[in-house]
């Protein structure tokens, strides 16, 4: 193993499809049109020196260290800005070359601090490097007035900004800029004052600045400099591996000293991020080695007893041996497990094996029940196929680009900078959700041409209205129709959405946007060359989720957008591995690659595979368990990675189900709010601690990779296998590889996927029918995937949710997450993020705040039909009149104390996003809060005895 | 199992299919979405209560579940 730096080119590459061929030193090199003759230097080893030139950011050419001579042209032109022409013959070293870069050189180090050998970037500092390479020995100028004093800005938990050693390149405005589209930077000043300036001369935590750490990785020197390598030195080798964060699932290189992260820098070849990160990914991985990490086996008879730590052997045999005292004194199907997207690929697959084959019955589900499993369902029924359509480089040929219930800049922000590079382009942006979220105009350059300011829960009106001006207005691809879709099913649903009740002047009154608004929206989206819909859980959380992902499928096959680059209709994940979690058969009725149980062909299958006895009924879904553990029906549980007993609506009840179970098995890295009802803890392995998969919301099959032992001694699929083998299932597993061939040979969508392709090939998105396959970027190119090949159009009727605003609860709670906070954030706020965002705030407009008497900063009490929690407010117009907003990271907060047990019709996913409350000032915690930090408190002292006496 | 529970989720199910205009084909939708999603002890307790009582399920609901293969 070796550092193994990423080769910098200097310039992006260009994919111009015409090439030319130059000369460069006496050899002969041949690049696309418009590539830089730094690069196509670079590319055959021809290294130019240079300081203001990255190849993340496009040319710039300030510093003159690049210049080259051209044969038969005059002056020294910068490689960098000069683009190869066919012909040409360039010099890039000669005595007059190595003058003038010397003698730049030498300006730079005349006011640069000489301290290299106690310079945290001693060893990958670029300036040092160019140094070297012009062959700088002196430096004859003794300047009366340098920056040597600057003062340094360590505001930023994560990096530390030192003017002192600025050279001033622009490269971190540039990135700030270009790569990550924020403009928190800019040079402040001219001549010898020029300076980096975040925002308007601020400190980093005071400015604009999103800490996504593109600056700090674009400077060539130690002026932006990570903390983390500030205090432990260079790393000395480095693995590649996939952030444990959100649905775009970068590609990161851990850079190590020993088993130490030193960092986490977003890999160049990464094909979700093209080395971009966010600050999640990027900076918040010290979760994995923080103090509450447990990583001994705990267990104990009940939960009001304190936990006795205990060998591996013996945490298992209880667990097996109370999973089995169930089953013979309730039955089968009285237990079951939860697996989790913060589980790898290969974990999921044998968990929901041990379930199905190990307890014999099909009692498996996972978290995406309560996110995406409309999205499944929807997407399922209308192209046969439970997943989104594009990879996330189509975003760059969309000219319309609908964003519904998604907040792409705090929930996938790497993706949301690739989004708002193609806005700034050009593309035009709707947006439909009923708050202004930072895409309407709260990004530099970007503006929505559309904000559809909906009344949260009326979705399938307004999309009912998109496509009724559509089909009545003859925007319709009839080509694409006729050819790629059910055609009786178009004719029914064509006649179904020309009705009157659901034009945009009949449907204003529900959704509360103007009929103008949606008539012209649906014209921009109808009539773009290439139109592409994004969605989030603002579209699934809801009764009527799955009506929603069919009215987008709908409406995308009705224009044509499916099939081809920068259209399609694409689920943004929330975590990161929801498309894999799904793909490996964690739902209760489906068998890996959505196949349901009670398919003959499959079930003969997978019993003849496994070679077991497999059960064809579906199994219960994670709110049907709840009502089954307070019946009595359903009295063990094994979890992994998942936190039921925060993350789920109408958490009193899920409390109570958990507490009614005889036993509960939590494998995870902390004492999570669910292990707290636990029985049996079983410490987990953090996602830099094993070998596996995750796939994102691109389908995309990344490698993850173990850069450090597992604090607990195992891996969790090892765990797993051990409960397994315990219970009577062999299960014999050498390495995560087998257990992915495994999942090949019984899956056709992964049928050419492989670790060792994976590796060749850097990631592989499904479907991969074949060893010669590289995997699909874009789906139902030619056929969709239903069995007749065709699209299906379905009856998309709104029902109006149940969860009414009334005199008692007149405005309604919508929920979301923030950029700096990963969902519950077990995770974060483990982390220095909590600088950015410390607690959960109630947003409320301006006129209900008035109304209330509140301003912002007054704790105020939420109450809704199924319980109260009280939160600080903050007084926003971002949120409309009657709509209220929080986030839900932080466990004492209670979110989901008020979200009530409503869900959709045909998956069950809560209705986080409508809830009915009212909201009144309050001097002290809600009754439900004041419990819960006394259980909470209590649970921790069980678990300090439990270590204590261990 | 909660029966309320039971009831609305059913109802909710027959509300998406109620808006096929054939009954019989919407009844057959309803039907099949339990089959291929609830959990036998679901579908039992449902039935019973459809056969027992029935009155707080819809038309298009109390239809699908009056011809619920039943699971053993």
């Amino acid at each position: 193993m070796s550092i193994n730096k990423e080769q910098d080119f200097g310039t992006p590459a260009k994919t111009a499809t015409e090439s030319v061929t130059l000369e460069i030193d006496g050899f002969q090199v041949t690049a696309p049109a418009g590539t830089s003759v730094m690069r196509a230097a670079a590319s055959i080893g021809i290294e130019i020196p240079k300081l203001c030139a990255t190849d993340s950011i496009e040319p710039f050419g300030s510093c003159r260290l690049c210049v080259v001579e051209i044969q038969g042209g005059r002056g020294m032109p910068a490689s960098c800005t000069t683009p190869v022409a066919e012909g040409l013959k360039i010099i890039t070293q000669s005595k007059r070359l190595a003058d003038v870069r010397r003698g730049v050189m030498e300006l730079y180090i005349s006011d640069h601090p000489l301290d290299c050998l106690t310079c945290s970037a001693n060893g990958d500092c670029e300036l040092q490097d160019m140094a070297g390479a012009v062959g700088l020995r002196e430096v004859r100028y003794n300047p009366v007035k340098t920056h040597l004093d600057a003062i340094k800005d360590e505001s930023n938990p994560y990096f530390s900004f030192d003017p002192s050693k600025c050279i001033v390149c622009s490269r971190c405005v540039r990135a700030c800029e270009e790569t990550q589209g924020t403009f928190a930077l800019t040079i402040d000043g001219r001549g010898f004052d020029s300076k980096v300036a975040p925002s308007q001369n601020q400190a980093f935590m005071d400015s604009e600045c999103v800490s996504c750490g593109a600056c700090v990785q674009a400077c060539p020197t130690a002026t932006l400099m990570e903390k983390s390598v500030i205090d432990h030195g260079q790393p000395e080798h480095a693995i590649i591996t996939t952030c444990a964060y959100c649905g775009v699932g970068c590609s990161f290189r851990a850079e190590m000293k020993g088993e130490q992260v030193i960092r986490m820098v977003p890999h160049k070849d990464g094909k979700a991020n093209h080395g971009h990160s966010c600050v999640k990914g990027r900076f918040a991985f010290g979760y994995a080695t923080h103090k509450d990490r447990i990583t001994k086996p705990m267990i104990r008879a009940s939960i009001k007893d304190a936990w006795r730590e205990v060998s591996w052997e013996e945490a298992i045999n209880h667990a097996a041996s109370e999973l089995k005292r169930i089953q013979q004194k309730y039955g089968k199907d009285s237990i079951g497990g939860i697996t989790s997207s913060r589980c790898t690929n290969e974990e999921v697959y044998i968990m929901q094996k041990l379930i199905r084959a190990g307890f014999g019955n099909n009692n498996v589900d996972t978290c995406a029940r309560v996110c995406h499993s409309p999205t499944g369902y929807g997407l399922k029924q209308t192209f046969g196929e439970s997943s989104g359509t594009q990879d996330f480089d189509s975003v760059m040929k969309a000219d319309v680009i609908l964003v519904i219930g998604a907040n792409p800049t705090d929930g996938h922000p790497v993706f949301a900078s690739l989004m708002k590079k193609r806005l700034r382009q050009g593309a035009k942006l709707i947006v439909a959700d009923p708050r202004e979220i930072d895409l309407v105009k709260n990004s530099p350059h970007v503006e929505a041409n559309f904000h559809l300011k909906l009344r949260p829960g009326s979705n399938v009106a307004l999309i009912n209205a998109l496509a009724h001006v559509v089909v009545t207005e003859k925007l319709l691809d009839e080509d694409f129709v006729n050819a790629r879709c059910d055609v009786s099913s178009f004719t029914k649903w064509e006649t179904f959405i020309a009705q009157e009740h659901h034009s945009p002047e009949a449907t204003e009154s529900i959704t509360g946007v103007p009929a103008t608004d949606v008539r012209a929206a649906a014209r921009l989206y109808a009539t773009a060359n290439n139109a592409a819909i994004y969605y989030g859980l603002g579209v699934t959380e809801h009764s009527q989720g799955s009506t929603m992902v069919i009215g987008i499928a709908n409406l995308a096959m009705a224009t044509g957008n499916l099939g081809r680059v920068g259209v399609g209709v694409n689920p943004l994940r929330g975590q990161n591995n929801v498309q894999g979690s799904c793909d490996m058969g964690s739902f209760p009725h489906e068998f890996p690659g959505y196949r349901h149980v009670s398919d003959s062909k499959t079930h003969q299958l997978f019993e003849s595979a496994w070679q077991a006895k497999l059960s064809s009924e579906p199994g219960l879904r994670i709110p049907n368990m709840f009502e089954a553990a307070l019946d009595k029906s359903f009295m063990g549980l094994y979890c992994e990675g998942e936190d039921i007993a925060q993350s789920d609506p109408d958490i009193q009840h899920v409390h109570s189900a958990l507490r009614a179970m005889e036993c509960v098995i939590v494998q995870d890295i902390f004492l999570n709010e669910t292990a707290k009802f636990a029985h049996v803890f079983l410490p987990g392995a953090s996602f830099l601690e094993k070998n596996g998969t995750f796939t994102n919301a691109e389908r995309r099959i990344s490698p993850v990779r173990k850069v450090m032992s597992p604090l607990g001694g195992y891996q969790d699929w090892e765990i797993t296998q051990m409960l397994s083998n315990v219970l009577g299932y062999p299960m014999n597993y050498k390495h995560p590889s087998e257990i992915m061939d495994e999942i090949a040979s019984l899956t056709p969508t992964f049928a050419g996927v492989s670790y060792e392709k994976i590796d060749k090939l850097g990631s592989i998105q499904w479907p991969c029918y074949d060893e010669d396959s590289v995997g699909t970027p874009i789906m139902h190119e030619q056929t969709f995937m239903r069995d007749n090949g065709k699209g299906l159009f379905m009856l998309t009727e709104y029902v109006a949710t149940q969860e009414r605003t009334t005199r008692k609860f007149p405005l309604i709670l919508t929920t979301g997450r923030i950029l700096s906070q990963y969902n519950v954030g077990a995770q974060t706020r483990r982390t220095d993020n909590v600088a950015w965002h410390a607690e959960d705030r109630l947003e409320i407009h301006p006129h209900d705040a008035e109304d209330r008497g509140l301003k912002t900063g007054d704790w105020v009490g939420i109450t809704s039909r199924a319980g109260e929690t009280v939160l600080r407010t903050l007084i926003s117009d971002r949120v409309q009149p009657g709509v209220v907003y929080t986030t839900f990271h932080f466990p004492e907060s209670g979110a989901n104390v008020i979200t009530t047990d409503n869900s959709d019709w045909a998956t069950n996913c809560p209705e986080y996003k409508v809830t009915a409350v009212q909201v009144s000032k309050v001097s002290h915690p809600s009754e439900w809060q004041k419990e819960y930090l006394s259980f909470s408190e209590n649970q921790l002292e069980l678990l300090e005895q439990g270590i204590q006496n261990g | 199992m909660k029966i309320e529970r039971l009831i609305k989720m059913a109802n909710d199910i027959g509300d998406f299919f109620n808006a096929e205009s054939n009954k019989e084909i919407a009844a057959e939708g309803v039907k099949k979405h339990i089959l291929r999603s609830w959990d036998p002890r679901m579908r039992r307790a449902i039935f019973s209560y459809y056969q027992e009582d029935g009155s707080q399920l819809s038309d298009l609901a109390k239809k699908a579940v009056s011809t619920l293969d039943q699971p053993e």
